[in-house]
């Protein structure tokens, strides 16, 4: 692989004043060493932030809400016992990503920077319009099965691949980075950008900026007794999804006060639907409602592949995943793993 | 004539045992050291470049800049190669490809080295690899069977099967009343073995000795010998440990002999391990088909024929063709059988002999075929299979060695609760709401034996050393093999010493076609009895022994002692006429292979039948086998726990091949774009459940002296179409391509 700078500094100040065109920061690894191997990316400095101190804490806030350090690794975050009881769906998501290996390795903020699996995105022969801008897209007529159904361009149609941004997405987490010009908050769901005419832009962080911590807010704590994690795949574990949803309501006396619904791996980013949540809103839970706002869901979509199959499973994922959400979250959480083949046991809500 | 070749073999307390492997702790540790863990000094580091397009020429590398890169010393492309003693288009062993080694500027398939790159460090010879930049002149590339003609190959030895036809076809399709004209689609697969293909090479004036992984280590010192004009007893291989095979390590490949040739260029030690991404393309592969097959039956559902076309990929420069149609050879009794095989030249690695070639994809086609036939006929698909039960092998008439397949049904039928299900499809649903589907499929593999060769030495303190170049692929072999050489001299575990993984050792043969454990185990037995038939010629002329004058009647050994054969009233203990005899080591060779006259008397086939049930949401499509029990007649067990282990292995591999492996070539570039494990799938435990395995118990007194006949592959045959089969089941839609996924059935 191509030499590069290695730098260790252990405060955020000195990973910033680090910073040079070129470089990469380094968290767990678990997806930029693998695309420097195979050469789909080249860095020439990586910045390893693991060691940098304060960034590993989960905290609540005097306002409610709760602080995820950028460093606090998938694993810890999803067994933490606090976030399970109160954000159920997140913990469900990430335990439905990777292996216990990697969930130890890899960092939530490093879970929100990963990059697309669209293979060739990862084939460095392939033109590709996110490595190397104007060079075009080669999964465009070719036999990738991750391709986008929503939100995709000419110029490139990959997906996000995360679970745990779905979840993020529909719990309207927040975003703390900090760069050289001082600290700013990021919405989530300003966070990941769409292809459009510059693929290579996957986040609204600017050269050189830094993820510090997650916020979620206070609000993300009412959907604890109805939320889940659909992951739906060929394999029943240790792959990416072919569809999933983030669904959560809270429901009061028979009726929906409050909604969320996301897709994952349809787009370039979380799918956050607030128009179908719109529909579910004043709503007793029912499962024709399911439908009509997982219709709702996915009336934008298009295939830009051979996939019009995937729209059509999407708009399946989104109402199985509301009308488990609606059933109530698990009383044994996360179940795992998040397969309908798993029996669910009692519900919280039962 | 006796109509057996020997009476069976007594047997000691070894043999049976489930015994755990004798090298397990030793690989759980990380103490064993596999090929690619040797640094021996001074070693230089290898990495190809691997061409990106499937179908041109390299028109341009830019050799400067490589050369340039920090630790790289060589950059041996086709204009620098030096020239290799052999022809790489020489099939110089039984099974051996056409090997690409630089000869010329031509691409032939995606993967194909064009470069090799050697450096102080792996990292630097990665990035020589990467700047060598390779510019091509690009042709179309076919690699969909649609993409070229199809073509006849004559059948000329290994890959290039014969096919067959027993009975007047056309009249069986006349005779029909039923029949079904179905095609069945195949993709490629690659081995995938856990360990790559690796190699340290390391040269001593014109001996060469070699760290790599084989599966077969005089045969492969015999074919690296012969590029380099060298004899045979020049190369040295070790192959202590293999992470796996799978048919992709017997013959020499082109990587390997460039990595050896670029070690006697450098003049110090080389090392070369694959990328995993490597492994699609010069190393073999499964290759894809299509399947036409056509059924016709009578009133009685009885087969009037067995009508199977099978059109295979192969290279442009070799051939290996999958022999899928022969797999409707020699299983159901239909009045007439046809097997042929076609092929289409496309631009692809050659493919080879991958778990159960052959019989995987023909099985997976066979039995599916079958289950449309018995719907259409509405019987139960175990009820039209049993109607067409062959008491003798189809075709020929010639007997079985034995064959318990009747009873692998009626065992397996019972264990799964096969009597229970509904016949039409999409009858069940479980307590979730899943839909659930049962199906079967039957299971035959042959159990060919090779050629090996053992020796056996009973030292005087009692204990005794055996050795073999025999391979242990990761199942267990030596651990097997050690029972069958314990037992052949009535010695307890405990007193043997085993070598074997090194090609000093008697040719162990070959670890594949399932046939090691019959062959190797053979030439083990047969040199402990060599060295228990000389003791007893010993004992028989000293007349202190209670064996004196025993003559010729025949010895065999038990517990520490010999005894004749079939008196048990005789018997004299090993030590005590070791030391009368003067305490000196007795050595003895053995054999085995199968002479073709025996070979020709009978069919000999190991047999199962697999039941699988699948659960599928009836929404989402998401498959799952929740359930599958394999019921094998394989004859002589060794090691039950490692019979039981291997047979399910095989059982995994059956849902791998149903449900997820598939390489993906892009349509336009021909490159594979899935050629990593993130992207071409295999089953990870959450996949294996309720998984089963019954072995139901066979005497066969002609496959060889100990009635082995081997479950290396078995386990895959039956399973692909038993899981195909209980989709249909489950939801009523028939997929006739596999993998079988999510988009197939929402496709409907």
């Amino acid at each position: 692989m191509k030499t590069f700078d290695f730098a260790q500094p252990t405060t955020v100040d000195e990973a910033l004043a680090a910073w040079e065109p070129g470089s990469a920061w380094l968290g767990g690894g678990t997806n930029l060493v693998d695309l420097m191997k195979i050469g789909a990316m080249a860095p020439d400095k990586l910045i390893d932030i693991k060691r940098l101190t304060g960034l590993d804490q989960i905290e609540t806030l005097a306002d409610g809400s709760t602080r995820i350090g950028a460093m606090v690794s998938n694993a810890d975050l999803a067994n933490n016992p606090d976030i399970l009881r109160r954000f159920p769906m997140m913990a469900e998501a990430l335990l439905s990503g990777a292996s216990g290996q990697l969930r130890n390795a890899a960092t939530v903020s490093g879970n929100l920077m990963q990059r697309t699996r669209c293979a060739y995105f990862q084939d460095a022969n392939a033109a590709c319009n996110k490595r190397s801008p104007a060079q075009g897209c080669d999964a465009i007529g070719g036999v990738d099965d991750t391709a986008a159904i929503l939100g995709w361009s000419n110029q490139c149609i990959a997906t996000n691949p995360s679970d745990f941004c779905v979840s993020l997405a529909a719990l309207e987490a927040v975003i703390e980075v900090q760069g050289s010009s001082g600290k700013r908050d990021i919405a989530f769901a300003d966070f990941h950008l769409l292809p459009e005419d510059t693929p290579e832009r996957e986040t609204a962080l600017q050269a050189g900026e830094l993820i510090v911590a997650l916020r979620l807010p206070t609000e993300a704590g009412d959907f604890a007794g109805n939320s889940r994690y659909l992951k739906v795949r060929n394999r029943t574990s240790f792959a990416f999804a072919t569809s999933s949803a983030a669904a959560a309501m809270q429901i009061k006396d028979g009726t929906i006060t409050k909604a969320r619904l996301a897709l994952g791996a349809v787009a370039a980013k979380p799918w956050r639907l607030a128009k179908a949540e719109a529909l579910l809103i004043g709503q007793a839970p029912d499962p024709a409602l399911f439908a009509q706002a997982a219709e709702a869901a996915l009336a934008g979509a298009s295939s830009s592949n051979d996939n019009d199959w995937k729209i059509e499973l999407a708009r399946r994922t989104a109402t199985r995943a509301l009308a488990l959400a609606a059933a109530g979250t698990p009383a044994r959480m996360p179940a795992l793993p998040a397969s309908p083949f798993v029996d669910q046991g009692d519900s919280l809500n039962a | 004539m006796p109509d057996t070749l020997t009476s069976p073999a007594r047997f000691g307390s070894n043999a049976g045992q489930p015994l755990t492997r004798r090298d397990g702790i030793a690989k759980v540790t990380g103490v064993a050291n596999f090929a690619a863990d040797n640094s021996p000094a001074n070693l230089l580091h290898a990495f190809y470049v691997p061409a990106s397009i499937a179908r041109g020429r390299v028109t341009h590398l830019d050799v400067a800049a490589a050369e340039a890169h920090t630790g790289v010393t060589h950059v041996i492309t086709p204009q620098n190669r030096p020239p290799l003693q052999g022809d790489p288009s020489e099939k110089v062993t039984m099974f051996s490809f056409r090997i690409e080694v630089l000869q010329d500027d031509t691409v032939r398939y995606a993967g194909q080295p064009i470069a090799m790159v050697l450096a102080e460090t792996l990292e630097a010879a990665t990035e020589g690899a990467r700047l060598l930049n390779p510019q091509y002149e690009v042709e179309p590339a076919r690699t969909a069977l649609d993409q070229n003609e199809p073509i006849s190959v004559p059948p000329q030895g290994f890959g290039t099967p014969a096919g067959a036809e027993h009975g007047d076809v056309a009249a069986g399709h006349a005779a029909a009343v039923q029949s079904i004209d179905v095609t069945y689609k195949t993709p490629a697969q690659y081995h995938n073995a856990m360990e790559t293909h690796a190699v340290v090479a390391e040269w001593d004036g014109d001996k060469v000795t070699l760290d790599m992984p084989s599966q077969a280590l005089n045969m492969s010192c015999a074919g690296y010998a012969y590029f380099f004009g060298i004899p045979a007893e020049n190369v040295t291989l070790r192959s202590p440990y293999l992470g796996g095979g799978f048919g992709s390590k017997a013959f020499p490949t082109g990587p390997q002999v460039l990595a050896i040739l670029a070690a006697r260029l450098a003049g110090r030690p080389v090392k070369l391990m694959l990328t995993r991404q490597q492994m699609f393309g010069p190393v073999g592969h499964r290759g894809a088909t299509s399947q036409r097959l056509q059924l016709g039956v009578d009133v009685d559902a009885a087969l009037t024929v067995l009508d199977h076309e099978g059109l295979a990929e192969t290279s442009t420069f070799d051939d290996f063709i999958e022999p899928a149609a022969n797999a409707s050879q020699g299983l159901y009794a239909a009045g007439a059988l046809k097997s042929v095989h076609r092929a289409v030249r496309l631009d692809v690695g050659t493919p080879g002999p991958m778990r159960a070639p052959g019989e995987a994809s023909g099985s997976a086609a066979l039995e599916c075929a079958m289950d449309e036939m018995a719907e259409l006929a509405g019987l139960d698909p175990l009820e039209f299979r049993l109607r067409n039960y062959a008491d003798t092998e189809p075709g020929t008439g010639r007997p079985y060695s034995s064959k318990a397949l009747r009873e692998c049904y009626e065992q397996g039928a019972a264990r799964f609760g096969w009597a229970d299900r509904p016949l039409e499809p999409r009858q069940m649903l479980d307590k979730n709401g899943m839909l659930t589907g049962w199906g079967m499929g039957t299971a035959l593999f042959p159990c060919p034996m090779f050629a090996a060769d053992a020796r056996a030495t009973l030292r005087a303190d009692g204990t005794a050393l055996v050795e073999t170049s025999a391979v242990d692929m990761g199942q267990g072999a030596w651990t097997a093999l050690a029972q069958i050489a314990a037992d052949s001299l009535g010695l307890p575990m405990e007193k043997l010493e085993f070598h074997a993984g090194h090609s000093a050792l008697p040719d162990g043969g070959v670890a594949g076609g399932s046939g090691h454990t019959a062959t190797a185990g053979g030439a083990l037995h047969a040199a402990g009895s060599d060295v228990i038939r000389q003791l007893g010629e010993v004992a028989s002329n000293d007349p202190a022994s209670p064996l004196h004058g025993a003559g010729n009647a025949g010895f065999v050994a038990r517990n520490g002692r010999v005894y004749v054969e079939g008196d048990e009233s005789r018997s004299d203990e090993i030590a005590a006429i070791m030391a009368r005899a003067g305490s000196l080591d007795v050595v003895g060779n053995g054999s085995a292979s199968r002479p073709p006259e025996v070979a020709a008397k009978h069919a000999m086939n190991s047999h199962g039948a697999v039941f699988a049930e699948v659960k599928i949401d009836p929404d989402l499509y998401q498959i799952r086998v929740t359930r599958m029990v394999g019921a094998f007649a394989v004859g002589r067990i060794i090691n039950p726990r490692l019979t039981e282990s291997q047979l399910m292995g095989g059982m995994i591999w059956g849902t791998s091949f149903a449900l997820h492996e598939e390489a993906k070539h892009d349509p336009r570039t021909g490159r594979i774009m899935n050629a990593n494990l993130a992207g071409y799938h295999v089953p990870v435990n959450a996949d294996v459940t309720g998984l089963e395995v019954i072995t139901v118990h066979e005497d066969d007194p002609y496959v060889n002296a100990l009635g082995i006949k081997g479950v290396g592959e078995i386990g895959g045959v039956g399973s692909v179409g038993a899981i195909a089969n209980a989709i249909w089941h489950a939801t009523g839609t028939r997929v006739r391509r596999f993998p079988i996924r999510i988009e197939d059935l929402i496709r409907g």
